[in-house]
């Protein structure tokens, strides 16, 4: 009777909780539908969420070989978000790797140091990494965005945390084996740390791809623009036609939406592990 | 003579010979471990914050080149406390703070609390309240400047529909881009409040809830007396976390309003921006950072503390 009871209320919440998601997620859903309709009907009330007269291929092609190239967007920010997040990992990991397993005096100097520029907000400092992008003379280069996002303590943070977990006895037998510590690195620890680096990576991934100031600031030519800055373009050139806007806010995101979907569940636990460890 | 003879050739000896003992050899490689995270963070925070400070006490327009720069002393930070577009940031930021911190964190203290225990299809849930902060903000800006548009938008025609004749006019109204910017953005991170929260609510064992049951207690007791104090290491870090975040707001603006209309959205880190790349004042600008810096510096200090008298 009680598991009766339990259960009913819990349906009841369900539905309830059911409805409140999906008015939360109606702007992406008026989002999609809008994409596949005529100009004129996107703003039509009431909404056709299925609309009757479908665009959807002019619009798709107005977006991508256009006068406002999509597709170059897309090569740009796949190419900067790819090289950023493999040379975070790389990165953050060795430094995961010094900071856990190599007993050193001066590492916890390193770690407390590391730990106090977290508190440094980037905006704090964007006048001054402006000015040294220009004198490296990477201004108006990919170089300079990935350069600005590659380094990130957070998650070498995250791995420092995951890597703690790892017994120091894998590290000692292989050292009494003789292995130096590049090689324990490269063939014991990447691979135990197999899935908190594929976790980094997404995220990685998904916040270099969603990046709107280093691009904003760093980048001048529009054959240079990843897709959020490529956003801009859009809305400049084509001014309250909410069709064309909508498709190509609709391409910004499914690529996120893929890799979201596939791998939910390392995207969640990462970001659950960044806030209760972090 | 005898005596010093004998011990000297010895102490020269020793340290060359073993110069490389295990220790140093460790300690060698441990720093070239560490040597492309320090290089980052040497010229990236190190030396930026240097010369920021140094460009917040100088005049400098970046046309006129590294010659161009001219030490001002205090200056800048005395035009700072003056100037009225700084204060109308300072205040914006603040009032977009109590917008996007408390109401968001309370909602998705409630909304984990009911994921977590009450709803069937629990994946579901997370992923739906998830799928904003995972999309491009900007992507998301351009879909909710379409919904908010005054005459024309959704939202104005179904309130229009229902019979409010004078809708707000969202973005374009000095009263309400600021608290459109905040719905957007509180909408957007709701998802990832919502993840943390429930990854807090993992860690409370199950007896303490069975305990409260045989003592009769009823699920808002148990909300109230269990879960919110079990849960304040988890709210202590999205209040932590959130505060910081709520004063580095750029992005949504930039795309959406400019600071505008009329200053209403104007905020610090959108007038650093302002000031160094549209105006190319890279002093002013930096004092400017130095202001954002200062105020960050505060708020983590006074969380701090509030945690610690706990």
């Amino acid at each position: 009777m009680q598991l009766i009871r339990k259960n009913m209320s819990k349906a009841i919440i369900t539905v309830f909780m059911g409805a409140l998601s999906i008015v939360f997620l109606i702007p992406l859903v008026w989002m999609v539908s809008a994409a596949f309709k005529y100009e004129k009907d996107v703003m039509r009330f009431p909404i056709q969420w299925i609309p009757e007269k479908i665009n959807v291929a002019y619009n798709f092609k107005t977006v991508w070989m256009g006068k406002v190239p999509f597709y170059e967007f897309y090569f740009n920010s796949f190419k900067i978000a790819i090289i950023t997040t493999i040379i975070t990992l790389i990165i953050s990991s060795m430094s995961a790797y010094a900071l856990t397993k190599i007993n050193f005096k001066g590492r916890n100097f390193v770690f407390l140091g590391l730990l106090s520029f977290m508190i440094i907000p980037d905006q704090a400092t964007l006048i001054p990494r402006f000015l040294l992008v220009r004198w490296f003379g990477l201004y108006n280069t990919h170089a300079a965005i990935i350069f600005m996002s590659m380094f990130s303590i957070y998650f070498t943070f995250l791995l420092r945390q995951f890597m703690i977990g790892i017994s120091d006895e894998f590290v000692e037998a292989a050292r009494i084996d003789g292995a130096g510590h590049v090689k324990i690195f490269l063939s014991i620890m990447v691979p135990l740390c197999k899935p908190v680096l594929a976790t980094v990576a997404i995220i990685k991934f998904i916040w270099t791809w969603n990046d709107y100031q280093n691009p904003l600031i760093f980048l001048l030519d529009r054959d240079l623009y990843t897709i959020p800055l490529g956003m801009t373009l859009f809305r400049d050139d084509f001014t309250n036609n909410y069709a064309i806007m909508m498709t190509a806010a609709v391409s910004a995101i499914i690529p996120l939406l893929i890799v979201f979907i596939a791998l939910q569940k390392q995207v969640i636990n990462g970001i659950a592990l960044g806030g209760v460890k972090g | 003579m005898e005596v010093v003879k004998q011990p000297v050739p010895d102490i020269q000896r020793e340290p060359r010979k073993k110069f490389w003992t295990p220790h140093r050899k460790e300690a060698l490689i441990g720093w070239l471990f560490l040597t492309p995270e320090i290089i980052g963070m040497l010229f990236l925070n190190v030396f930026a914050l240097g010369f920021s400070l140094y460009l917040s006490l100088s005049k400098w327009d970046l046309l006129t080149g590294v010659k161009g720069i001219e030490f001002t002393g205090f200056d800048n930070y005395v035009k700072l406390f003056h100037d009225p577009t700084i204060i109308q940031a300072v205040k914006n930021n603040l009032i977009y703070m109590i917008l996007t911190v408390p109401i968001p964190i309370a909602i998705a203290l409630v909304l984990a609390v009911l994921i977590q225990n009450s709803v069937f299809f629990k994946d579901y849930f997370k992923v739906a309240f998830f799928i904003p902060y995972i999309s491009s903000i900007i992507a998301v800006a351009a879909v909710w400047s379409a919904l908010f548009h005054p005459s024309l938008g959704p939202i104005n025609q179904f309130l229009m529909d229902i019979g409010i004749s004078n809708p707000p006019k969202w973005l374009v109204d000095p009263k309400t881009s600021l608290l459109s910017i905040a719905i957007i953005s509180s909408w957007a991170s709701l998802g990832y409040t919502i993840i943390i929260y429930m990854a807090g609510l993992t860690n409370i064992s199950n007896e303490m809830y069975e305990a409260a049951d045989i003592d009769g207690a009823g699920p808002l007791k148990k909300f109230f007396s269990i879960t919110i104090p079990m849960l304040r290491p988890t709210t202590f870090f999205l209040l932590i976390t959130m505060l910081i975040g709520s004063f580095k707001v750029f992005d949504v603006i930039a795309y959406l309003t400019e600071g505008g209309p009329n200053n209403s959205s104007m905020v610090l880190v959108y007038r650093i921006y302002e000031e160094g790349f549209v105006y190319h004042n890279m002093g002013y600008a930096s004092t400017i950072s130095w202001l954002l810096f200062g105020i960050i510096g505060i708020i983590t200090a006074l969380t701090w503390k509030m945690r610690n008298e706990d």
